[in-house]
């Protein structure tokens, strides 16, 4: 039965997801949401929709009951804000919104007017479901159809008559036994995988690695949701490249110098090991303060960018976070002509958001 | 929904019969069984099956079947003030669950019939409710859902500016025939007789305008607008306010529900200690059986917990009526026993009266809370049922108990209470400065408006009367402040 009240119910989610929508950009730089994350759910902290009324101020106490002395302090929960009769009305709440990936996700899209992914068309992978669809008269009786088999049986018995009203039994025989049967139905499937590649060296402050965090957290969200099949691979580098785990990757402490060429190596290596680039769609996110070592290190990267990744990248992005001044790596990047390339500078939180904008308004 | 199954049918009879031999009286009460998800509905609908579209029943439903979910929170029951009286039972109850949602269910019922200041509310409100939803719907066909409920949304910020005693008062003069006496010319300054020579003298010119002017301020003063200060700003916005028709339709339903809800805020204390009293009675006197004692004692207590930090009105009004029968009983009251200080002969004291019965049935009629509390709320209950107030304490930035102090607390229940825990906000005039413009007073009583709250509240106004509106509040004890909301937004400013 659907209650009247559901009406009202979805007019309200309706209502809260208009506010998360405005709200955006403070939950996007804020990192609380990643907390809140569970396997399919994400819950928002709202505040209670109210409707204005003339009442008073709060903060006015009220009437309690119960033992202590003068001056004992009620604990850490809020007493009812002791208006309204006999203080039962609860005190301001924060209310609790729970969104699946997806809703949130689609939320972000709206407001950043990000387009949908269309994945690589070619040469889709096919993956095969089993659906169990129909029914036959032979087959294993771990598959036997009970209550079909039940009602060919009653059915024969009422045809031939042997049925007793006063004493219903229902034996089935061979011929009444039925079977579930299946069909495999391909899948187009597109599979695809993110690798984030991070400078770990002596300039990139935890404050730094924060910022890649929040970021990452909203590129694999959005990701997530287009590529059923999504696999993340973590990259860091100083003056030398290691693949890690996405704990480490977002914790480890090294320092040393940087040389970003050595990442793209690293890339490029795993790309062609494990993701031939005809099944992959392929995203590459690299993240650094910028601070390379030397020019010809600068020049070499972008050799590797022109030459061999970008041509099997769906999309590599740079962000380059809370650089200081000087010769950047960012110089050298923004020279290579291609429209698979992003680059965004983060220097704050309010920048993630222009940053996913221009990282994923590409479509791609 | 369901209605009863026979077993419970007749756990109805047994029940009302008790309820009738303890003097009881009520409106005949029909039971629906209903699924959590039902009962939840229900309850976000304030207990009536059918309401207007609006998202804060939404709201409500979802924090209900949270916490249910969450396992924090079950309604056992709702009922309804209609005659038949309409109250709902969990499915999932136990036989004992619901043996004692009946007795206490008879208490409300009873507390509906009987109690003065539910006397002229609509009984037949179940029908009233669909109907006022029936009409909603229709403006929603018509005008579209998101003009109706932002006008439904504007009518509900303004819905508690009621006048909570007109029911009882005739605040307005019964308008008379207009006779041909106060039709008469408007008056002049008479002039005292005088020599032509003389008249500047006798007659000054400018004493005259000046008396002229005193008379046409009187004028003006008898022709003020509205007449007298307005406490019923809902009812001075439908004769006034420049409304479409399905607008005023809009304001006078949330008018006339606010009305029906009125007692029920009125006497939630009284409401819910009665209906507590009546199940106490009647489940350890006469319905429980012994292997049920387990369960009715601890939904029992669930019901009246005292949480620290908080007042619970099912156990405040429980024990108010505990104390009256006990005192009434003993002969505990009147002058003799105020005069006695002797604590130990205040406790012993017995006159063998037995009154105790009479006196709690006469307190559900004629009291509401407040009168409740203030006439019955004495100092030896307050001391024994450990009452404080709190306050919030700015150096530890938490609320701590602040007084122990009879008065303190009574003064603090009170106030609570006063116009049912709502600013009193009149009108006093629809024509301000002669401009159209909509001036309330907030009648301070210690306690300030919450300003940002009063901000928007001002807007919605203002969408209702269409001229600036302005509202006379206190701030911090001391400074008149005045809110305006006007076409360019609000503003603020401070009256000397």
């Amino acid at each position: 039965m659907i209650l009247s009240i559901e009406q009202d119910a979805s007019r309200f989610r309706q209502i809260v997801r208009g506010q998360i929508k405005r709200n955006l950009r403070k939950y996007m730089s804020n990192g609380e949401l990643i907390g809140r994350q569970g396997k399919d759910l994400v819950s928002i902290p709202v505040p209670q929709i109210e409707l204005p009324q003339f009442r008073f101020g709060n903060g006015q106490g009220g009437v309690g009951q119960g033992p202590g002395d003068v001056g004992t302090p009620l604990g850490p929960a809020r007493p009812g804000n002791g208006h309204g009769p006999a203080g039962d009305q609860p005190g301001d709440h924060i209310l609790e919104v729970e969104l699946t990936l997806q809703e949130l996700v689609e939320l972000l899209g709206d407001e950043l007017g990000l387009p949908r992914i269309q994945p690589k068309s070619k040469n889709q992978v096919e993956g095969e479901v089993t659906r169990y669809t129909g029914l036959r008269r032979i087959g294993p009786e771990g598959l036997r159809h009970f209550k079909r088999t039940y009602r060919e049986a009653l059915k024969r018995q009422m045809i031939s008559g042997t049925y007793n009203y006063a004493r219903p039994a229902i034996v089935p025989i061979r011929d009444d036994k039925r079977y579930r049967s299946w069909k495999t139905y391909p899948r187009p499937e597109s599979n695809a995988v993110i690798l984030y590649m991070m400078d770990v060296s002596g300039s990139m402050t935890q404050r730094k690695k924060e910022l890649v965090r929040l970021t990452a957290f909203w590129i694999d969200s959005w990701l997530k949701v287009h590529y059923p099949n999504l696999v993340t691979r973590y990259i860091v580098h100083d003056a030398a490249a290691h693949e890690v785990d996405a704990h480490t990757f977002f914790h480890v402490r090294e320092s040393g110098g940087t040389r970003i060429s050595s990442a793209y190596e690293m890339c490029r290596d795993i790309i062609r090991k494990d993701y031939p680039v005809e099944e992959w769609n392929l995203y590459a996110f690299h993240f650094s303060d910028g601070e390379n070592f030397g020019d010809e290190d600068d020049r070499r990267c972008a050799d590797l960018l022109q030459h061999e990744l970008l041509p099997q990248m769906n999309l590599f992005c740079y962000g380059q976070v809370q650089s200081g001044g000087g010769r950047l790596f960012w110089d050298t990047l923004t020279t290579v002509p291609d429209e698979k390339l992003a680059a965004a500078k983060i220097n704050d939180d309010e920048d993630i958001y222009a940053a996913i904008k221009t990282f994923l308004g590409k479509g791609v | 929904m369901a209605s009863l199954p026979p077993d419970l049918l007749e756990l109805q009879a047994v029940i009302e019969g008790y309820a009738r031999e303890f003097g009881l009286d009520f409106f005949e009460v029909r039971y629906e069984i209903l699924d959590f998800r039902t009962l939840n509905q229900i309850a976000a609908y304030d207990g009536f099956p059918t309401r207007y579209p609006h998202w804060r029943f939404g709201m409500e439903y979802e924090r209900l079947s949270k916490s249910y979910a969450y396992g924090l929170h079950r309604i056992y029951e709702m009922v309804i003030n209609t005659n038949p009286c309409y109250a709902y039972l969990l499915a999932s109850n136990q036989r004992v669950d619901q043996k004692l949602v009946m007795a206490h269910v008879c208490g409300h019922s009873d507390f509906f019939k009987n109690n003065l200041w539910f006397a002229h509310t609509n009984r037949r409100m179940l029908d009233e409710m669909a109907n006022h939803a029936a009409r909603i719907r229709r403006h929603v066909e018509r005008h579209g859902l998101e003009a109706v409920e932002d006008f439904l949304d504007t009518c509900l910020s303004l819905d508690n500016l009621i006048d909570i005693h007109a029911v009882g008062i005739r605040r307005r003069p019964t308008p008379m025939p207009e006779t041909d006496a106060e039709r008469e010319e408007p008056e002049t300054v008479r002039r005292l007789p005088a020599k032509n020579y003389m008249d500047a003298f006798i007659n000054p010119p400018e004493f005259l305008a000046e008396q002229q002017r005193k008379l046409e301020e009187a004028e003006e003063q008898r022709r003020r607008f509205p007449e007298e200060p307005e406490r019923d700003v809902l009812l001075f916005l439908l004769e006034n306010a420049p409304l479409a028709n399905w607008q005023h339709d809009l304001l006078d339903i949330i008018r006339e529900e606010a009305y029906y809800f009125a007692p029920q805020r009125q006497t939630k204390i009284m409401n819910e200690g009665w209906a507590v009293f009546a199940h106490t009675r009647l489940m350890t006197d006469k319905a429980m059986t012994p292997d049920e004692l387990i369960d009715y004692a601890e939904h029992h207590s669930g019901v009246v917990a005292a949480q620290l930090g908080r007042l619970n009105p099912y156990k405040l009004g429980f024990e108010l009526f505990r104390d009256i029968e006990d005192r009434w009983n003993r002969g505990a009251f009147g002058s003799e026993y105020e005069a006695c200080t002797h604590l130990e002969d205040r406790r012993r004291w017995d006159k063998k009266l037995g009154l105790g019965r009479q006196k709690v049935f006469e307190v559900r009629r004629v009291y509401n809370d407040i009168g409740f509390i203030d006439e019955f709320l004495t100092e030896d209950f307050a001391r024994e049922q450990k009452l404080f107030t709190f306050a919030y304490d700015e150096d530890s930035e938490q609320y701590e108990i602040a007084s122990r102090k009879f008065q303190d607390v009574k003064r603090s229940l009170l106030f609570q209470l006063t116009n049912f825990g709502q600013p009193v906000i009149e009108v006093v005039d629809g024509n301000h400065e002669n401009r159209g413009e909509l001036y309330l007073v907030h009648r301070h009583e210690g306690v300030d408006l919450d300003v940002p709250f009063a901000e928007d509240t001002l807007q919605n106004l203002y969408k209702v009367w269409g001229r600036p509106v302005h509202i006379e509040t206190t701030v911090e004890d001391e400074d008149r402040v005045l809110f305006s909301h006007g076409p360019e937004g609000g503003v603020q400013q401070t009256l000397d």
